[in-house]
């Protein structure tokens, strides 16, 4: 290698780690006057539409806590939909500034890409729809079942590595999208469909007659989704991870948006609301940042019960996505 | 001597008039026809009731929601409660007249033009009108000195279907015409430029240009400096389309006789003349319904825009039919963008025969 390319691609490198040693995304957002957020181009609960066009979903409402948080303004979003092959080239290149679009931590993707997960808003995880009327209740007592599911995703490699590991055998009918899955099902091709829970409830509400399925309980991968962001930028990282733990820990404390303007007695709430201490001084935000979370997006509880909960035609369960206490594994370290 | 007693008329025999002489003659003329028109009608039996009844008699109109519309027949209520988003996507709804006055304006200026008929100063004020309009529409669509500017990410629907596929077709159009001619020049340099683009191009599948625009480029740039997603993939529809219709083009050009180009010369026209007022009019008009059918297919292109995460009005479907309060309508949309298209596009196809019967001087006949 001559002199001449070993000092482009040095410089090249050089250019490259400046732009990561400088990166201030917090500085650029306020700039800007608003954040640049990478969703889903419609995925049932986590990033769609209403009939007006405003966004919403529990995706979407990580972006929103995250502006409120540093601009004050929950709506200050500009969303910007991703196909999933977009999805890391948008982010790397810096058109986003946070990409929340149900992706799953993964190792390669935490270590290889250049990104950093900023925690978990949802545990997913791969799992069954049956037909009530083969009176199945757990998925031990699927063998030599048919399944439906898509093609070319890892929902088969997961259903063959948990069938082998049982020692069980399997038919598979795949199809090319969930769509297609769900018609097989309904038409009684397969016994069973498989599929990504939050996407299972989502399918079984189209149903003709919804209650004649039922989804089993058992859970067959882990898909922890998560909010990523750039490598190289701890501050940012710091504001979305905590951005989201303030969304965890209101409702702990039983602060919503309806009751975050009385008076609490919970030191640690009090820290969280920047009533007393200085946690913002550290995450170089305004004292209200969480406040402004709350008062705008609401706690955890809130926003899952709105988009895919209780308050949905999808009634998801809040199953692992509980709190600790409540027998979930959602839990934000403490405020202090 | 006989004499002739004229008789009453016989009526023809029924078999040979009327409804009957026509489903002989052309749908029972022959063993094969008789089967196959058997066969169309037993596909027809099967079809048009199920489609009927889930289209129109179990289909539900009135305003409810997605649960009291049933299962059974279609829910157009679907369409109606998301009519803004198929049609305008997220542009902010207090805006909706601006992308309403850029049709009107067009239609205006496509009046004009017609009044204007034989009038001396019409190439000019044609010429003039087909500049200003595109300076017009997007300041209209996407806003400037004292009118709110609307990103493009707000864009969507069939409002960006028609934006992309109207900015295709017009600006590819004299890309494509400069391409014909140069793969056609005598200058080496030139044509051999425009045959590998053209051959580059084409033998890369839309897609791919499209993947290019919205993935591999942004990679390019610096962190921070982005070009809009929308612009960029406009330049890859640009360049795509250029292609083919050069190729179009150029088969016209070459269906001139060579009569044509050397009277040309006879008379000592330069080559500016000689290719406006000889060759390109003739070529032209016998490219009309290829130049169409390709702008027919790129129109069906742009809903490639769905994979770059662009909401064009198919992709709208797939966005609309994840809201959980109207899960499982993607069939209603489907069929909803199936009869918009298929009205934009056959209208597109009417609009080429009558391009071609106006300025057809029938060397045919």
């Amino acid at each position: 290698m001559n002199t001449t390319s070993k000092n482009i691609i040095l410089s090249l490198l050089v250019l490259t780690s400046g732009i990561y040693a400088q990166a201030d995304t917090l500085g650029d957002v306020q700039a800007k006057g608003s954040l640049s957020c990478g969703v889903s181009s419609g995925l049932v609960g986590f990033s769609s539409t209403d009939s007006v066009g405003r966004w919403k979903g529990l995706d979407v409402d990580v972006c929103r806590a995250v502006a409120a948080a540093t601009l004050g303004d929950a709506n200050k979003v500009k969303f910007v939909p991703l196909t999933a092959k977009e999805r890391f080239t948008a982010l790397q290149s810096g058109e986003i500034d946070l990409l929340v679009r149900n992706t799953t931590w993964t190792t390669t993707r935490d270590t290889s890409l250049g990104f950093n997960f900023a925690g978990v808003n949802y545990y997913d995880g791969q799992g069954f729809m049956v037909k009530k009327s083969l009176g199945v209740t757990s998925a031990k007592e699927l063998d030599g079942a048919t399944f439906c599911l898509q093609a070319g995703t890892t929902t088969e490699l997961t259903l063959a590595d948990y069938f082998i590991s049982n020692g069980m055998s399997y038919k598979s009918s795949p199809s090319d999208t969930s769509a297609q899955s769900k018609k097989g099902f309904a038409t009684g091709r397969c016994d069973a469909l498989t599929s990504d829970q939050s996407q299972l409830y989502a399918l079984k509400t189209t149903l003709k007659d919804p209650s004649s399925a039922i989804i089993l309980k058992d859970i067959i991968s882990k898909e922890p989704l998560g909010p990523v962001v750039r490598q190289g930028d701890d501050k940012w990282f710091n504001i979305v991870k905590w951005s989201l733990n303030t969304m965890i820990a209101a409702e702990e404390f039983g602060i919503n948006s309806n009751n975050v303007n009385t008076k609490f007695k919970n030191p640690e709430a009090l820290r969280l609301l920047g009533r007393s201490g200085n946690l913002h001084k550290h995450l170089g935000l305004d004292k209200k940042w969480a406040f402004n979370i709350i008062s705008q997006v609401g706690n955890y509880a809130q926003s899952f019960d709105r988009n895919i909960g209780k308050d949905t035609p999808l009634k998801i369960s809040r199953g692992l996505n509980a709190l600790w206490r409540d027998g979930g594994i959602l839990y934000s370290p403490p405020f202090r | 001597m006989a004499v002739f007693k004229q008789q009453a008329s016989k009526k023809v025999p029924n078999l040979k008039i009327g409804v009957i002489r026509w489903l002989r003659e052309n749908l029972f003329s022959n063993a094969v026809n008789s089967v196959l028109t058997l066969l169309a009608l037993y596909l027809i039996y099967l079809i048009v009731p199920t489609v009927a009844n889930w289209a129109l008699f179990d289909a539900t109109f009135a305003p409810v929601t997605n649960e009291q519309c049933g299962r059974e027949g279609a829910c157009w209520r679907y369409i109606i409660e998301k009519l803004d988003l198929f049609i305008y996507g997220f542009y902010p709804p207090e805006a909706y007249w601006r992308p309403q006055w850029v049709v009107i304006l067009a239609l205006a200026f496509v009046w004009i033009a017609k009044l204007l008929k034989q009038h001396k100063y019409k190439t000019k004020i044609v010429t003039a009108l087909i500049i200003i309009y595109p300076i017009i529409a997007s300041f209209l669509l996407y806003g400037g000195p004292s009118l709110e500017i609307i990103e493009t990410h707000k864009w969507g629907g069939l409002m960006l279907t028609i934006v992309a596929a109207t900015v295709g077709i017009v600006a590819s159009f004299p890309m494509g015409v400069l391409l014909a001619l140069g793969r056609q020049s005598k200058m080496p340099i030139i044509r051999f430029l425009s045959v590998v683009y053209i051959e580059f191009i084409r033998g890369v599948p839309l897609i791919t240009i499209l993947f290019m625009a919205s993935v591999v480029l942004p990679l390019f740039f610096n962190e921070g400096m982005d070009m809009d997603k929308l612009l960029r993939a406009l330049i890859g529809i640009i360049l795509f389309q250029s292609v083919y219709i050069a190729e179009v083009i150029r088969g016209g050009l070459q269906a001139i006789p060579k009569g044509q180009y050397e009277a040309a010369d006879a008379m000592g026209l330069s080559f500016v003349q000689k290719t406006g007022l000889i060759i390109l009019p003739q070529a032209l008009k016998i490219s009309i319904p290829n130049i169409v059918g390709s702008f027919i297919a790129l129109f069906k292109d742009t809903t490639l825009l769905l994979i770059i995460g662009l909401f064009d009005i198919l992709s709208m479907v797939h966005l609309t039919s994840s809201d959980e309060n109207w899960l499982g309508r993607s069939t209603e949309g489907y069929v909803f963008v199936m009869v918009v298209m298929w009205i934009i596009l056959y209208s597109m196809s009417r609009y080429s025969k009558v391009l071609e019967l106006r300025y057809s001087t029938d060397h045919r006949n």
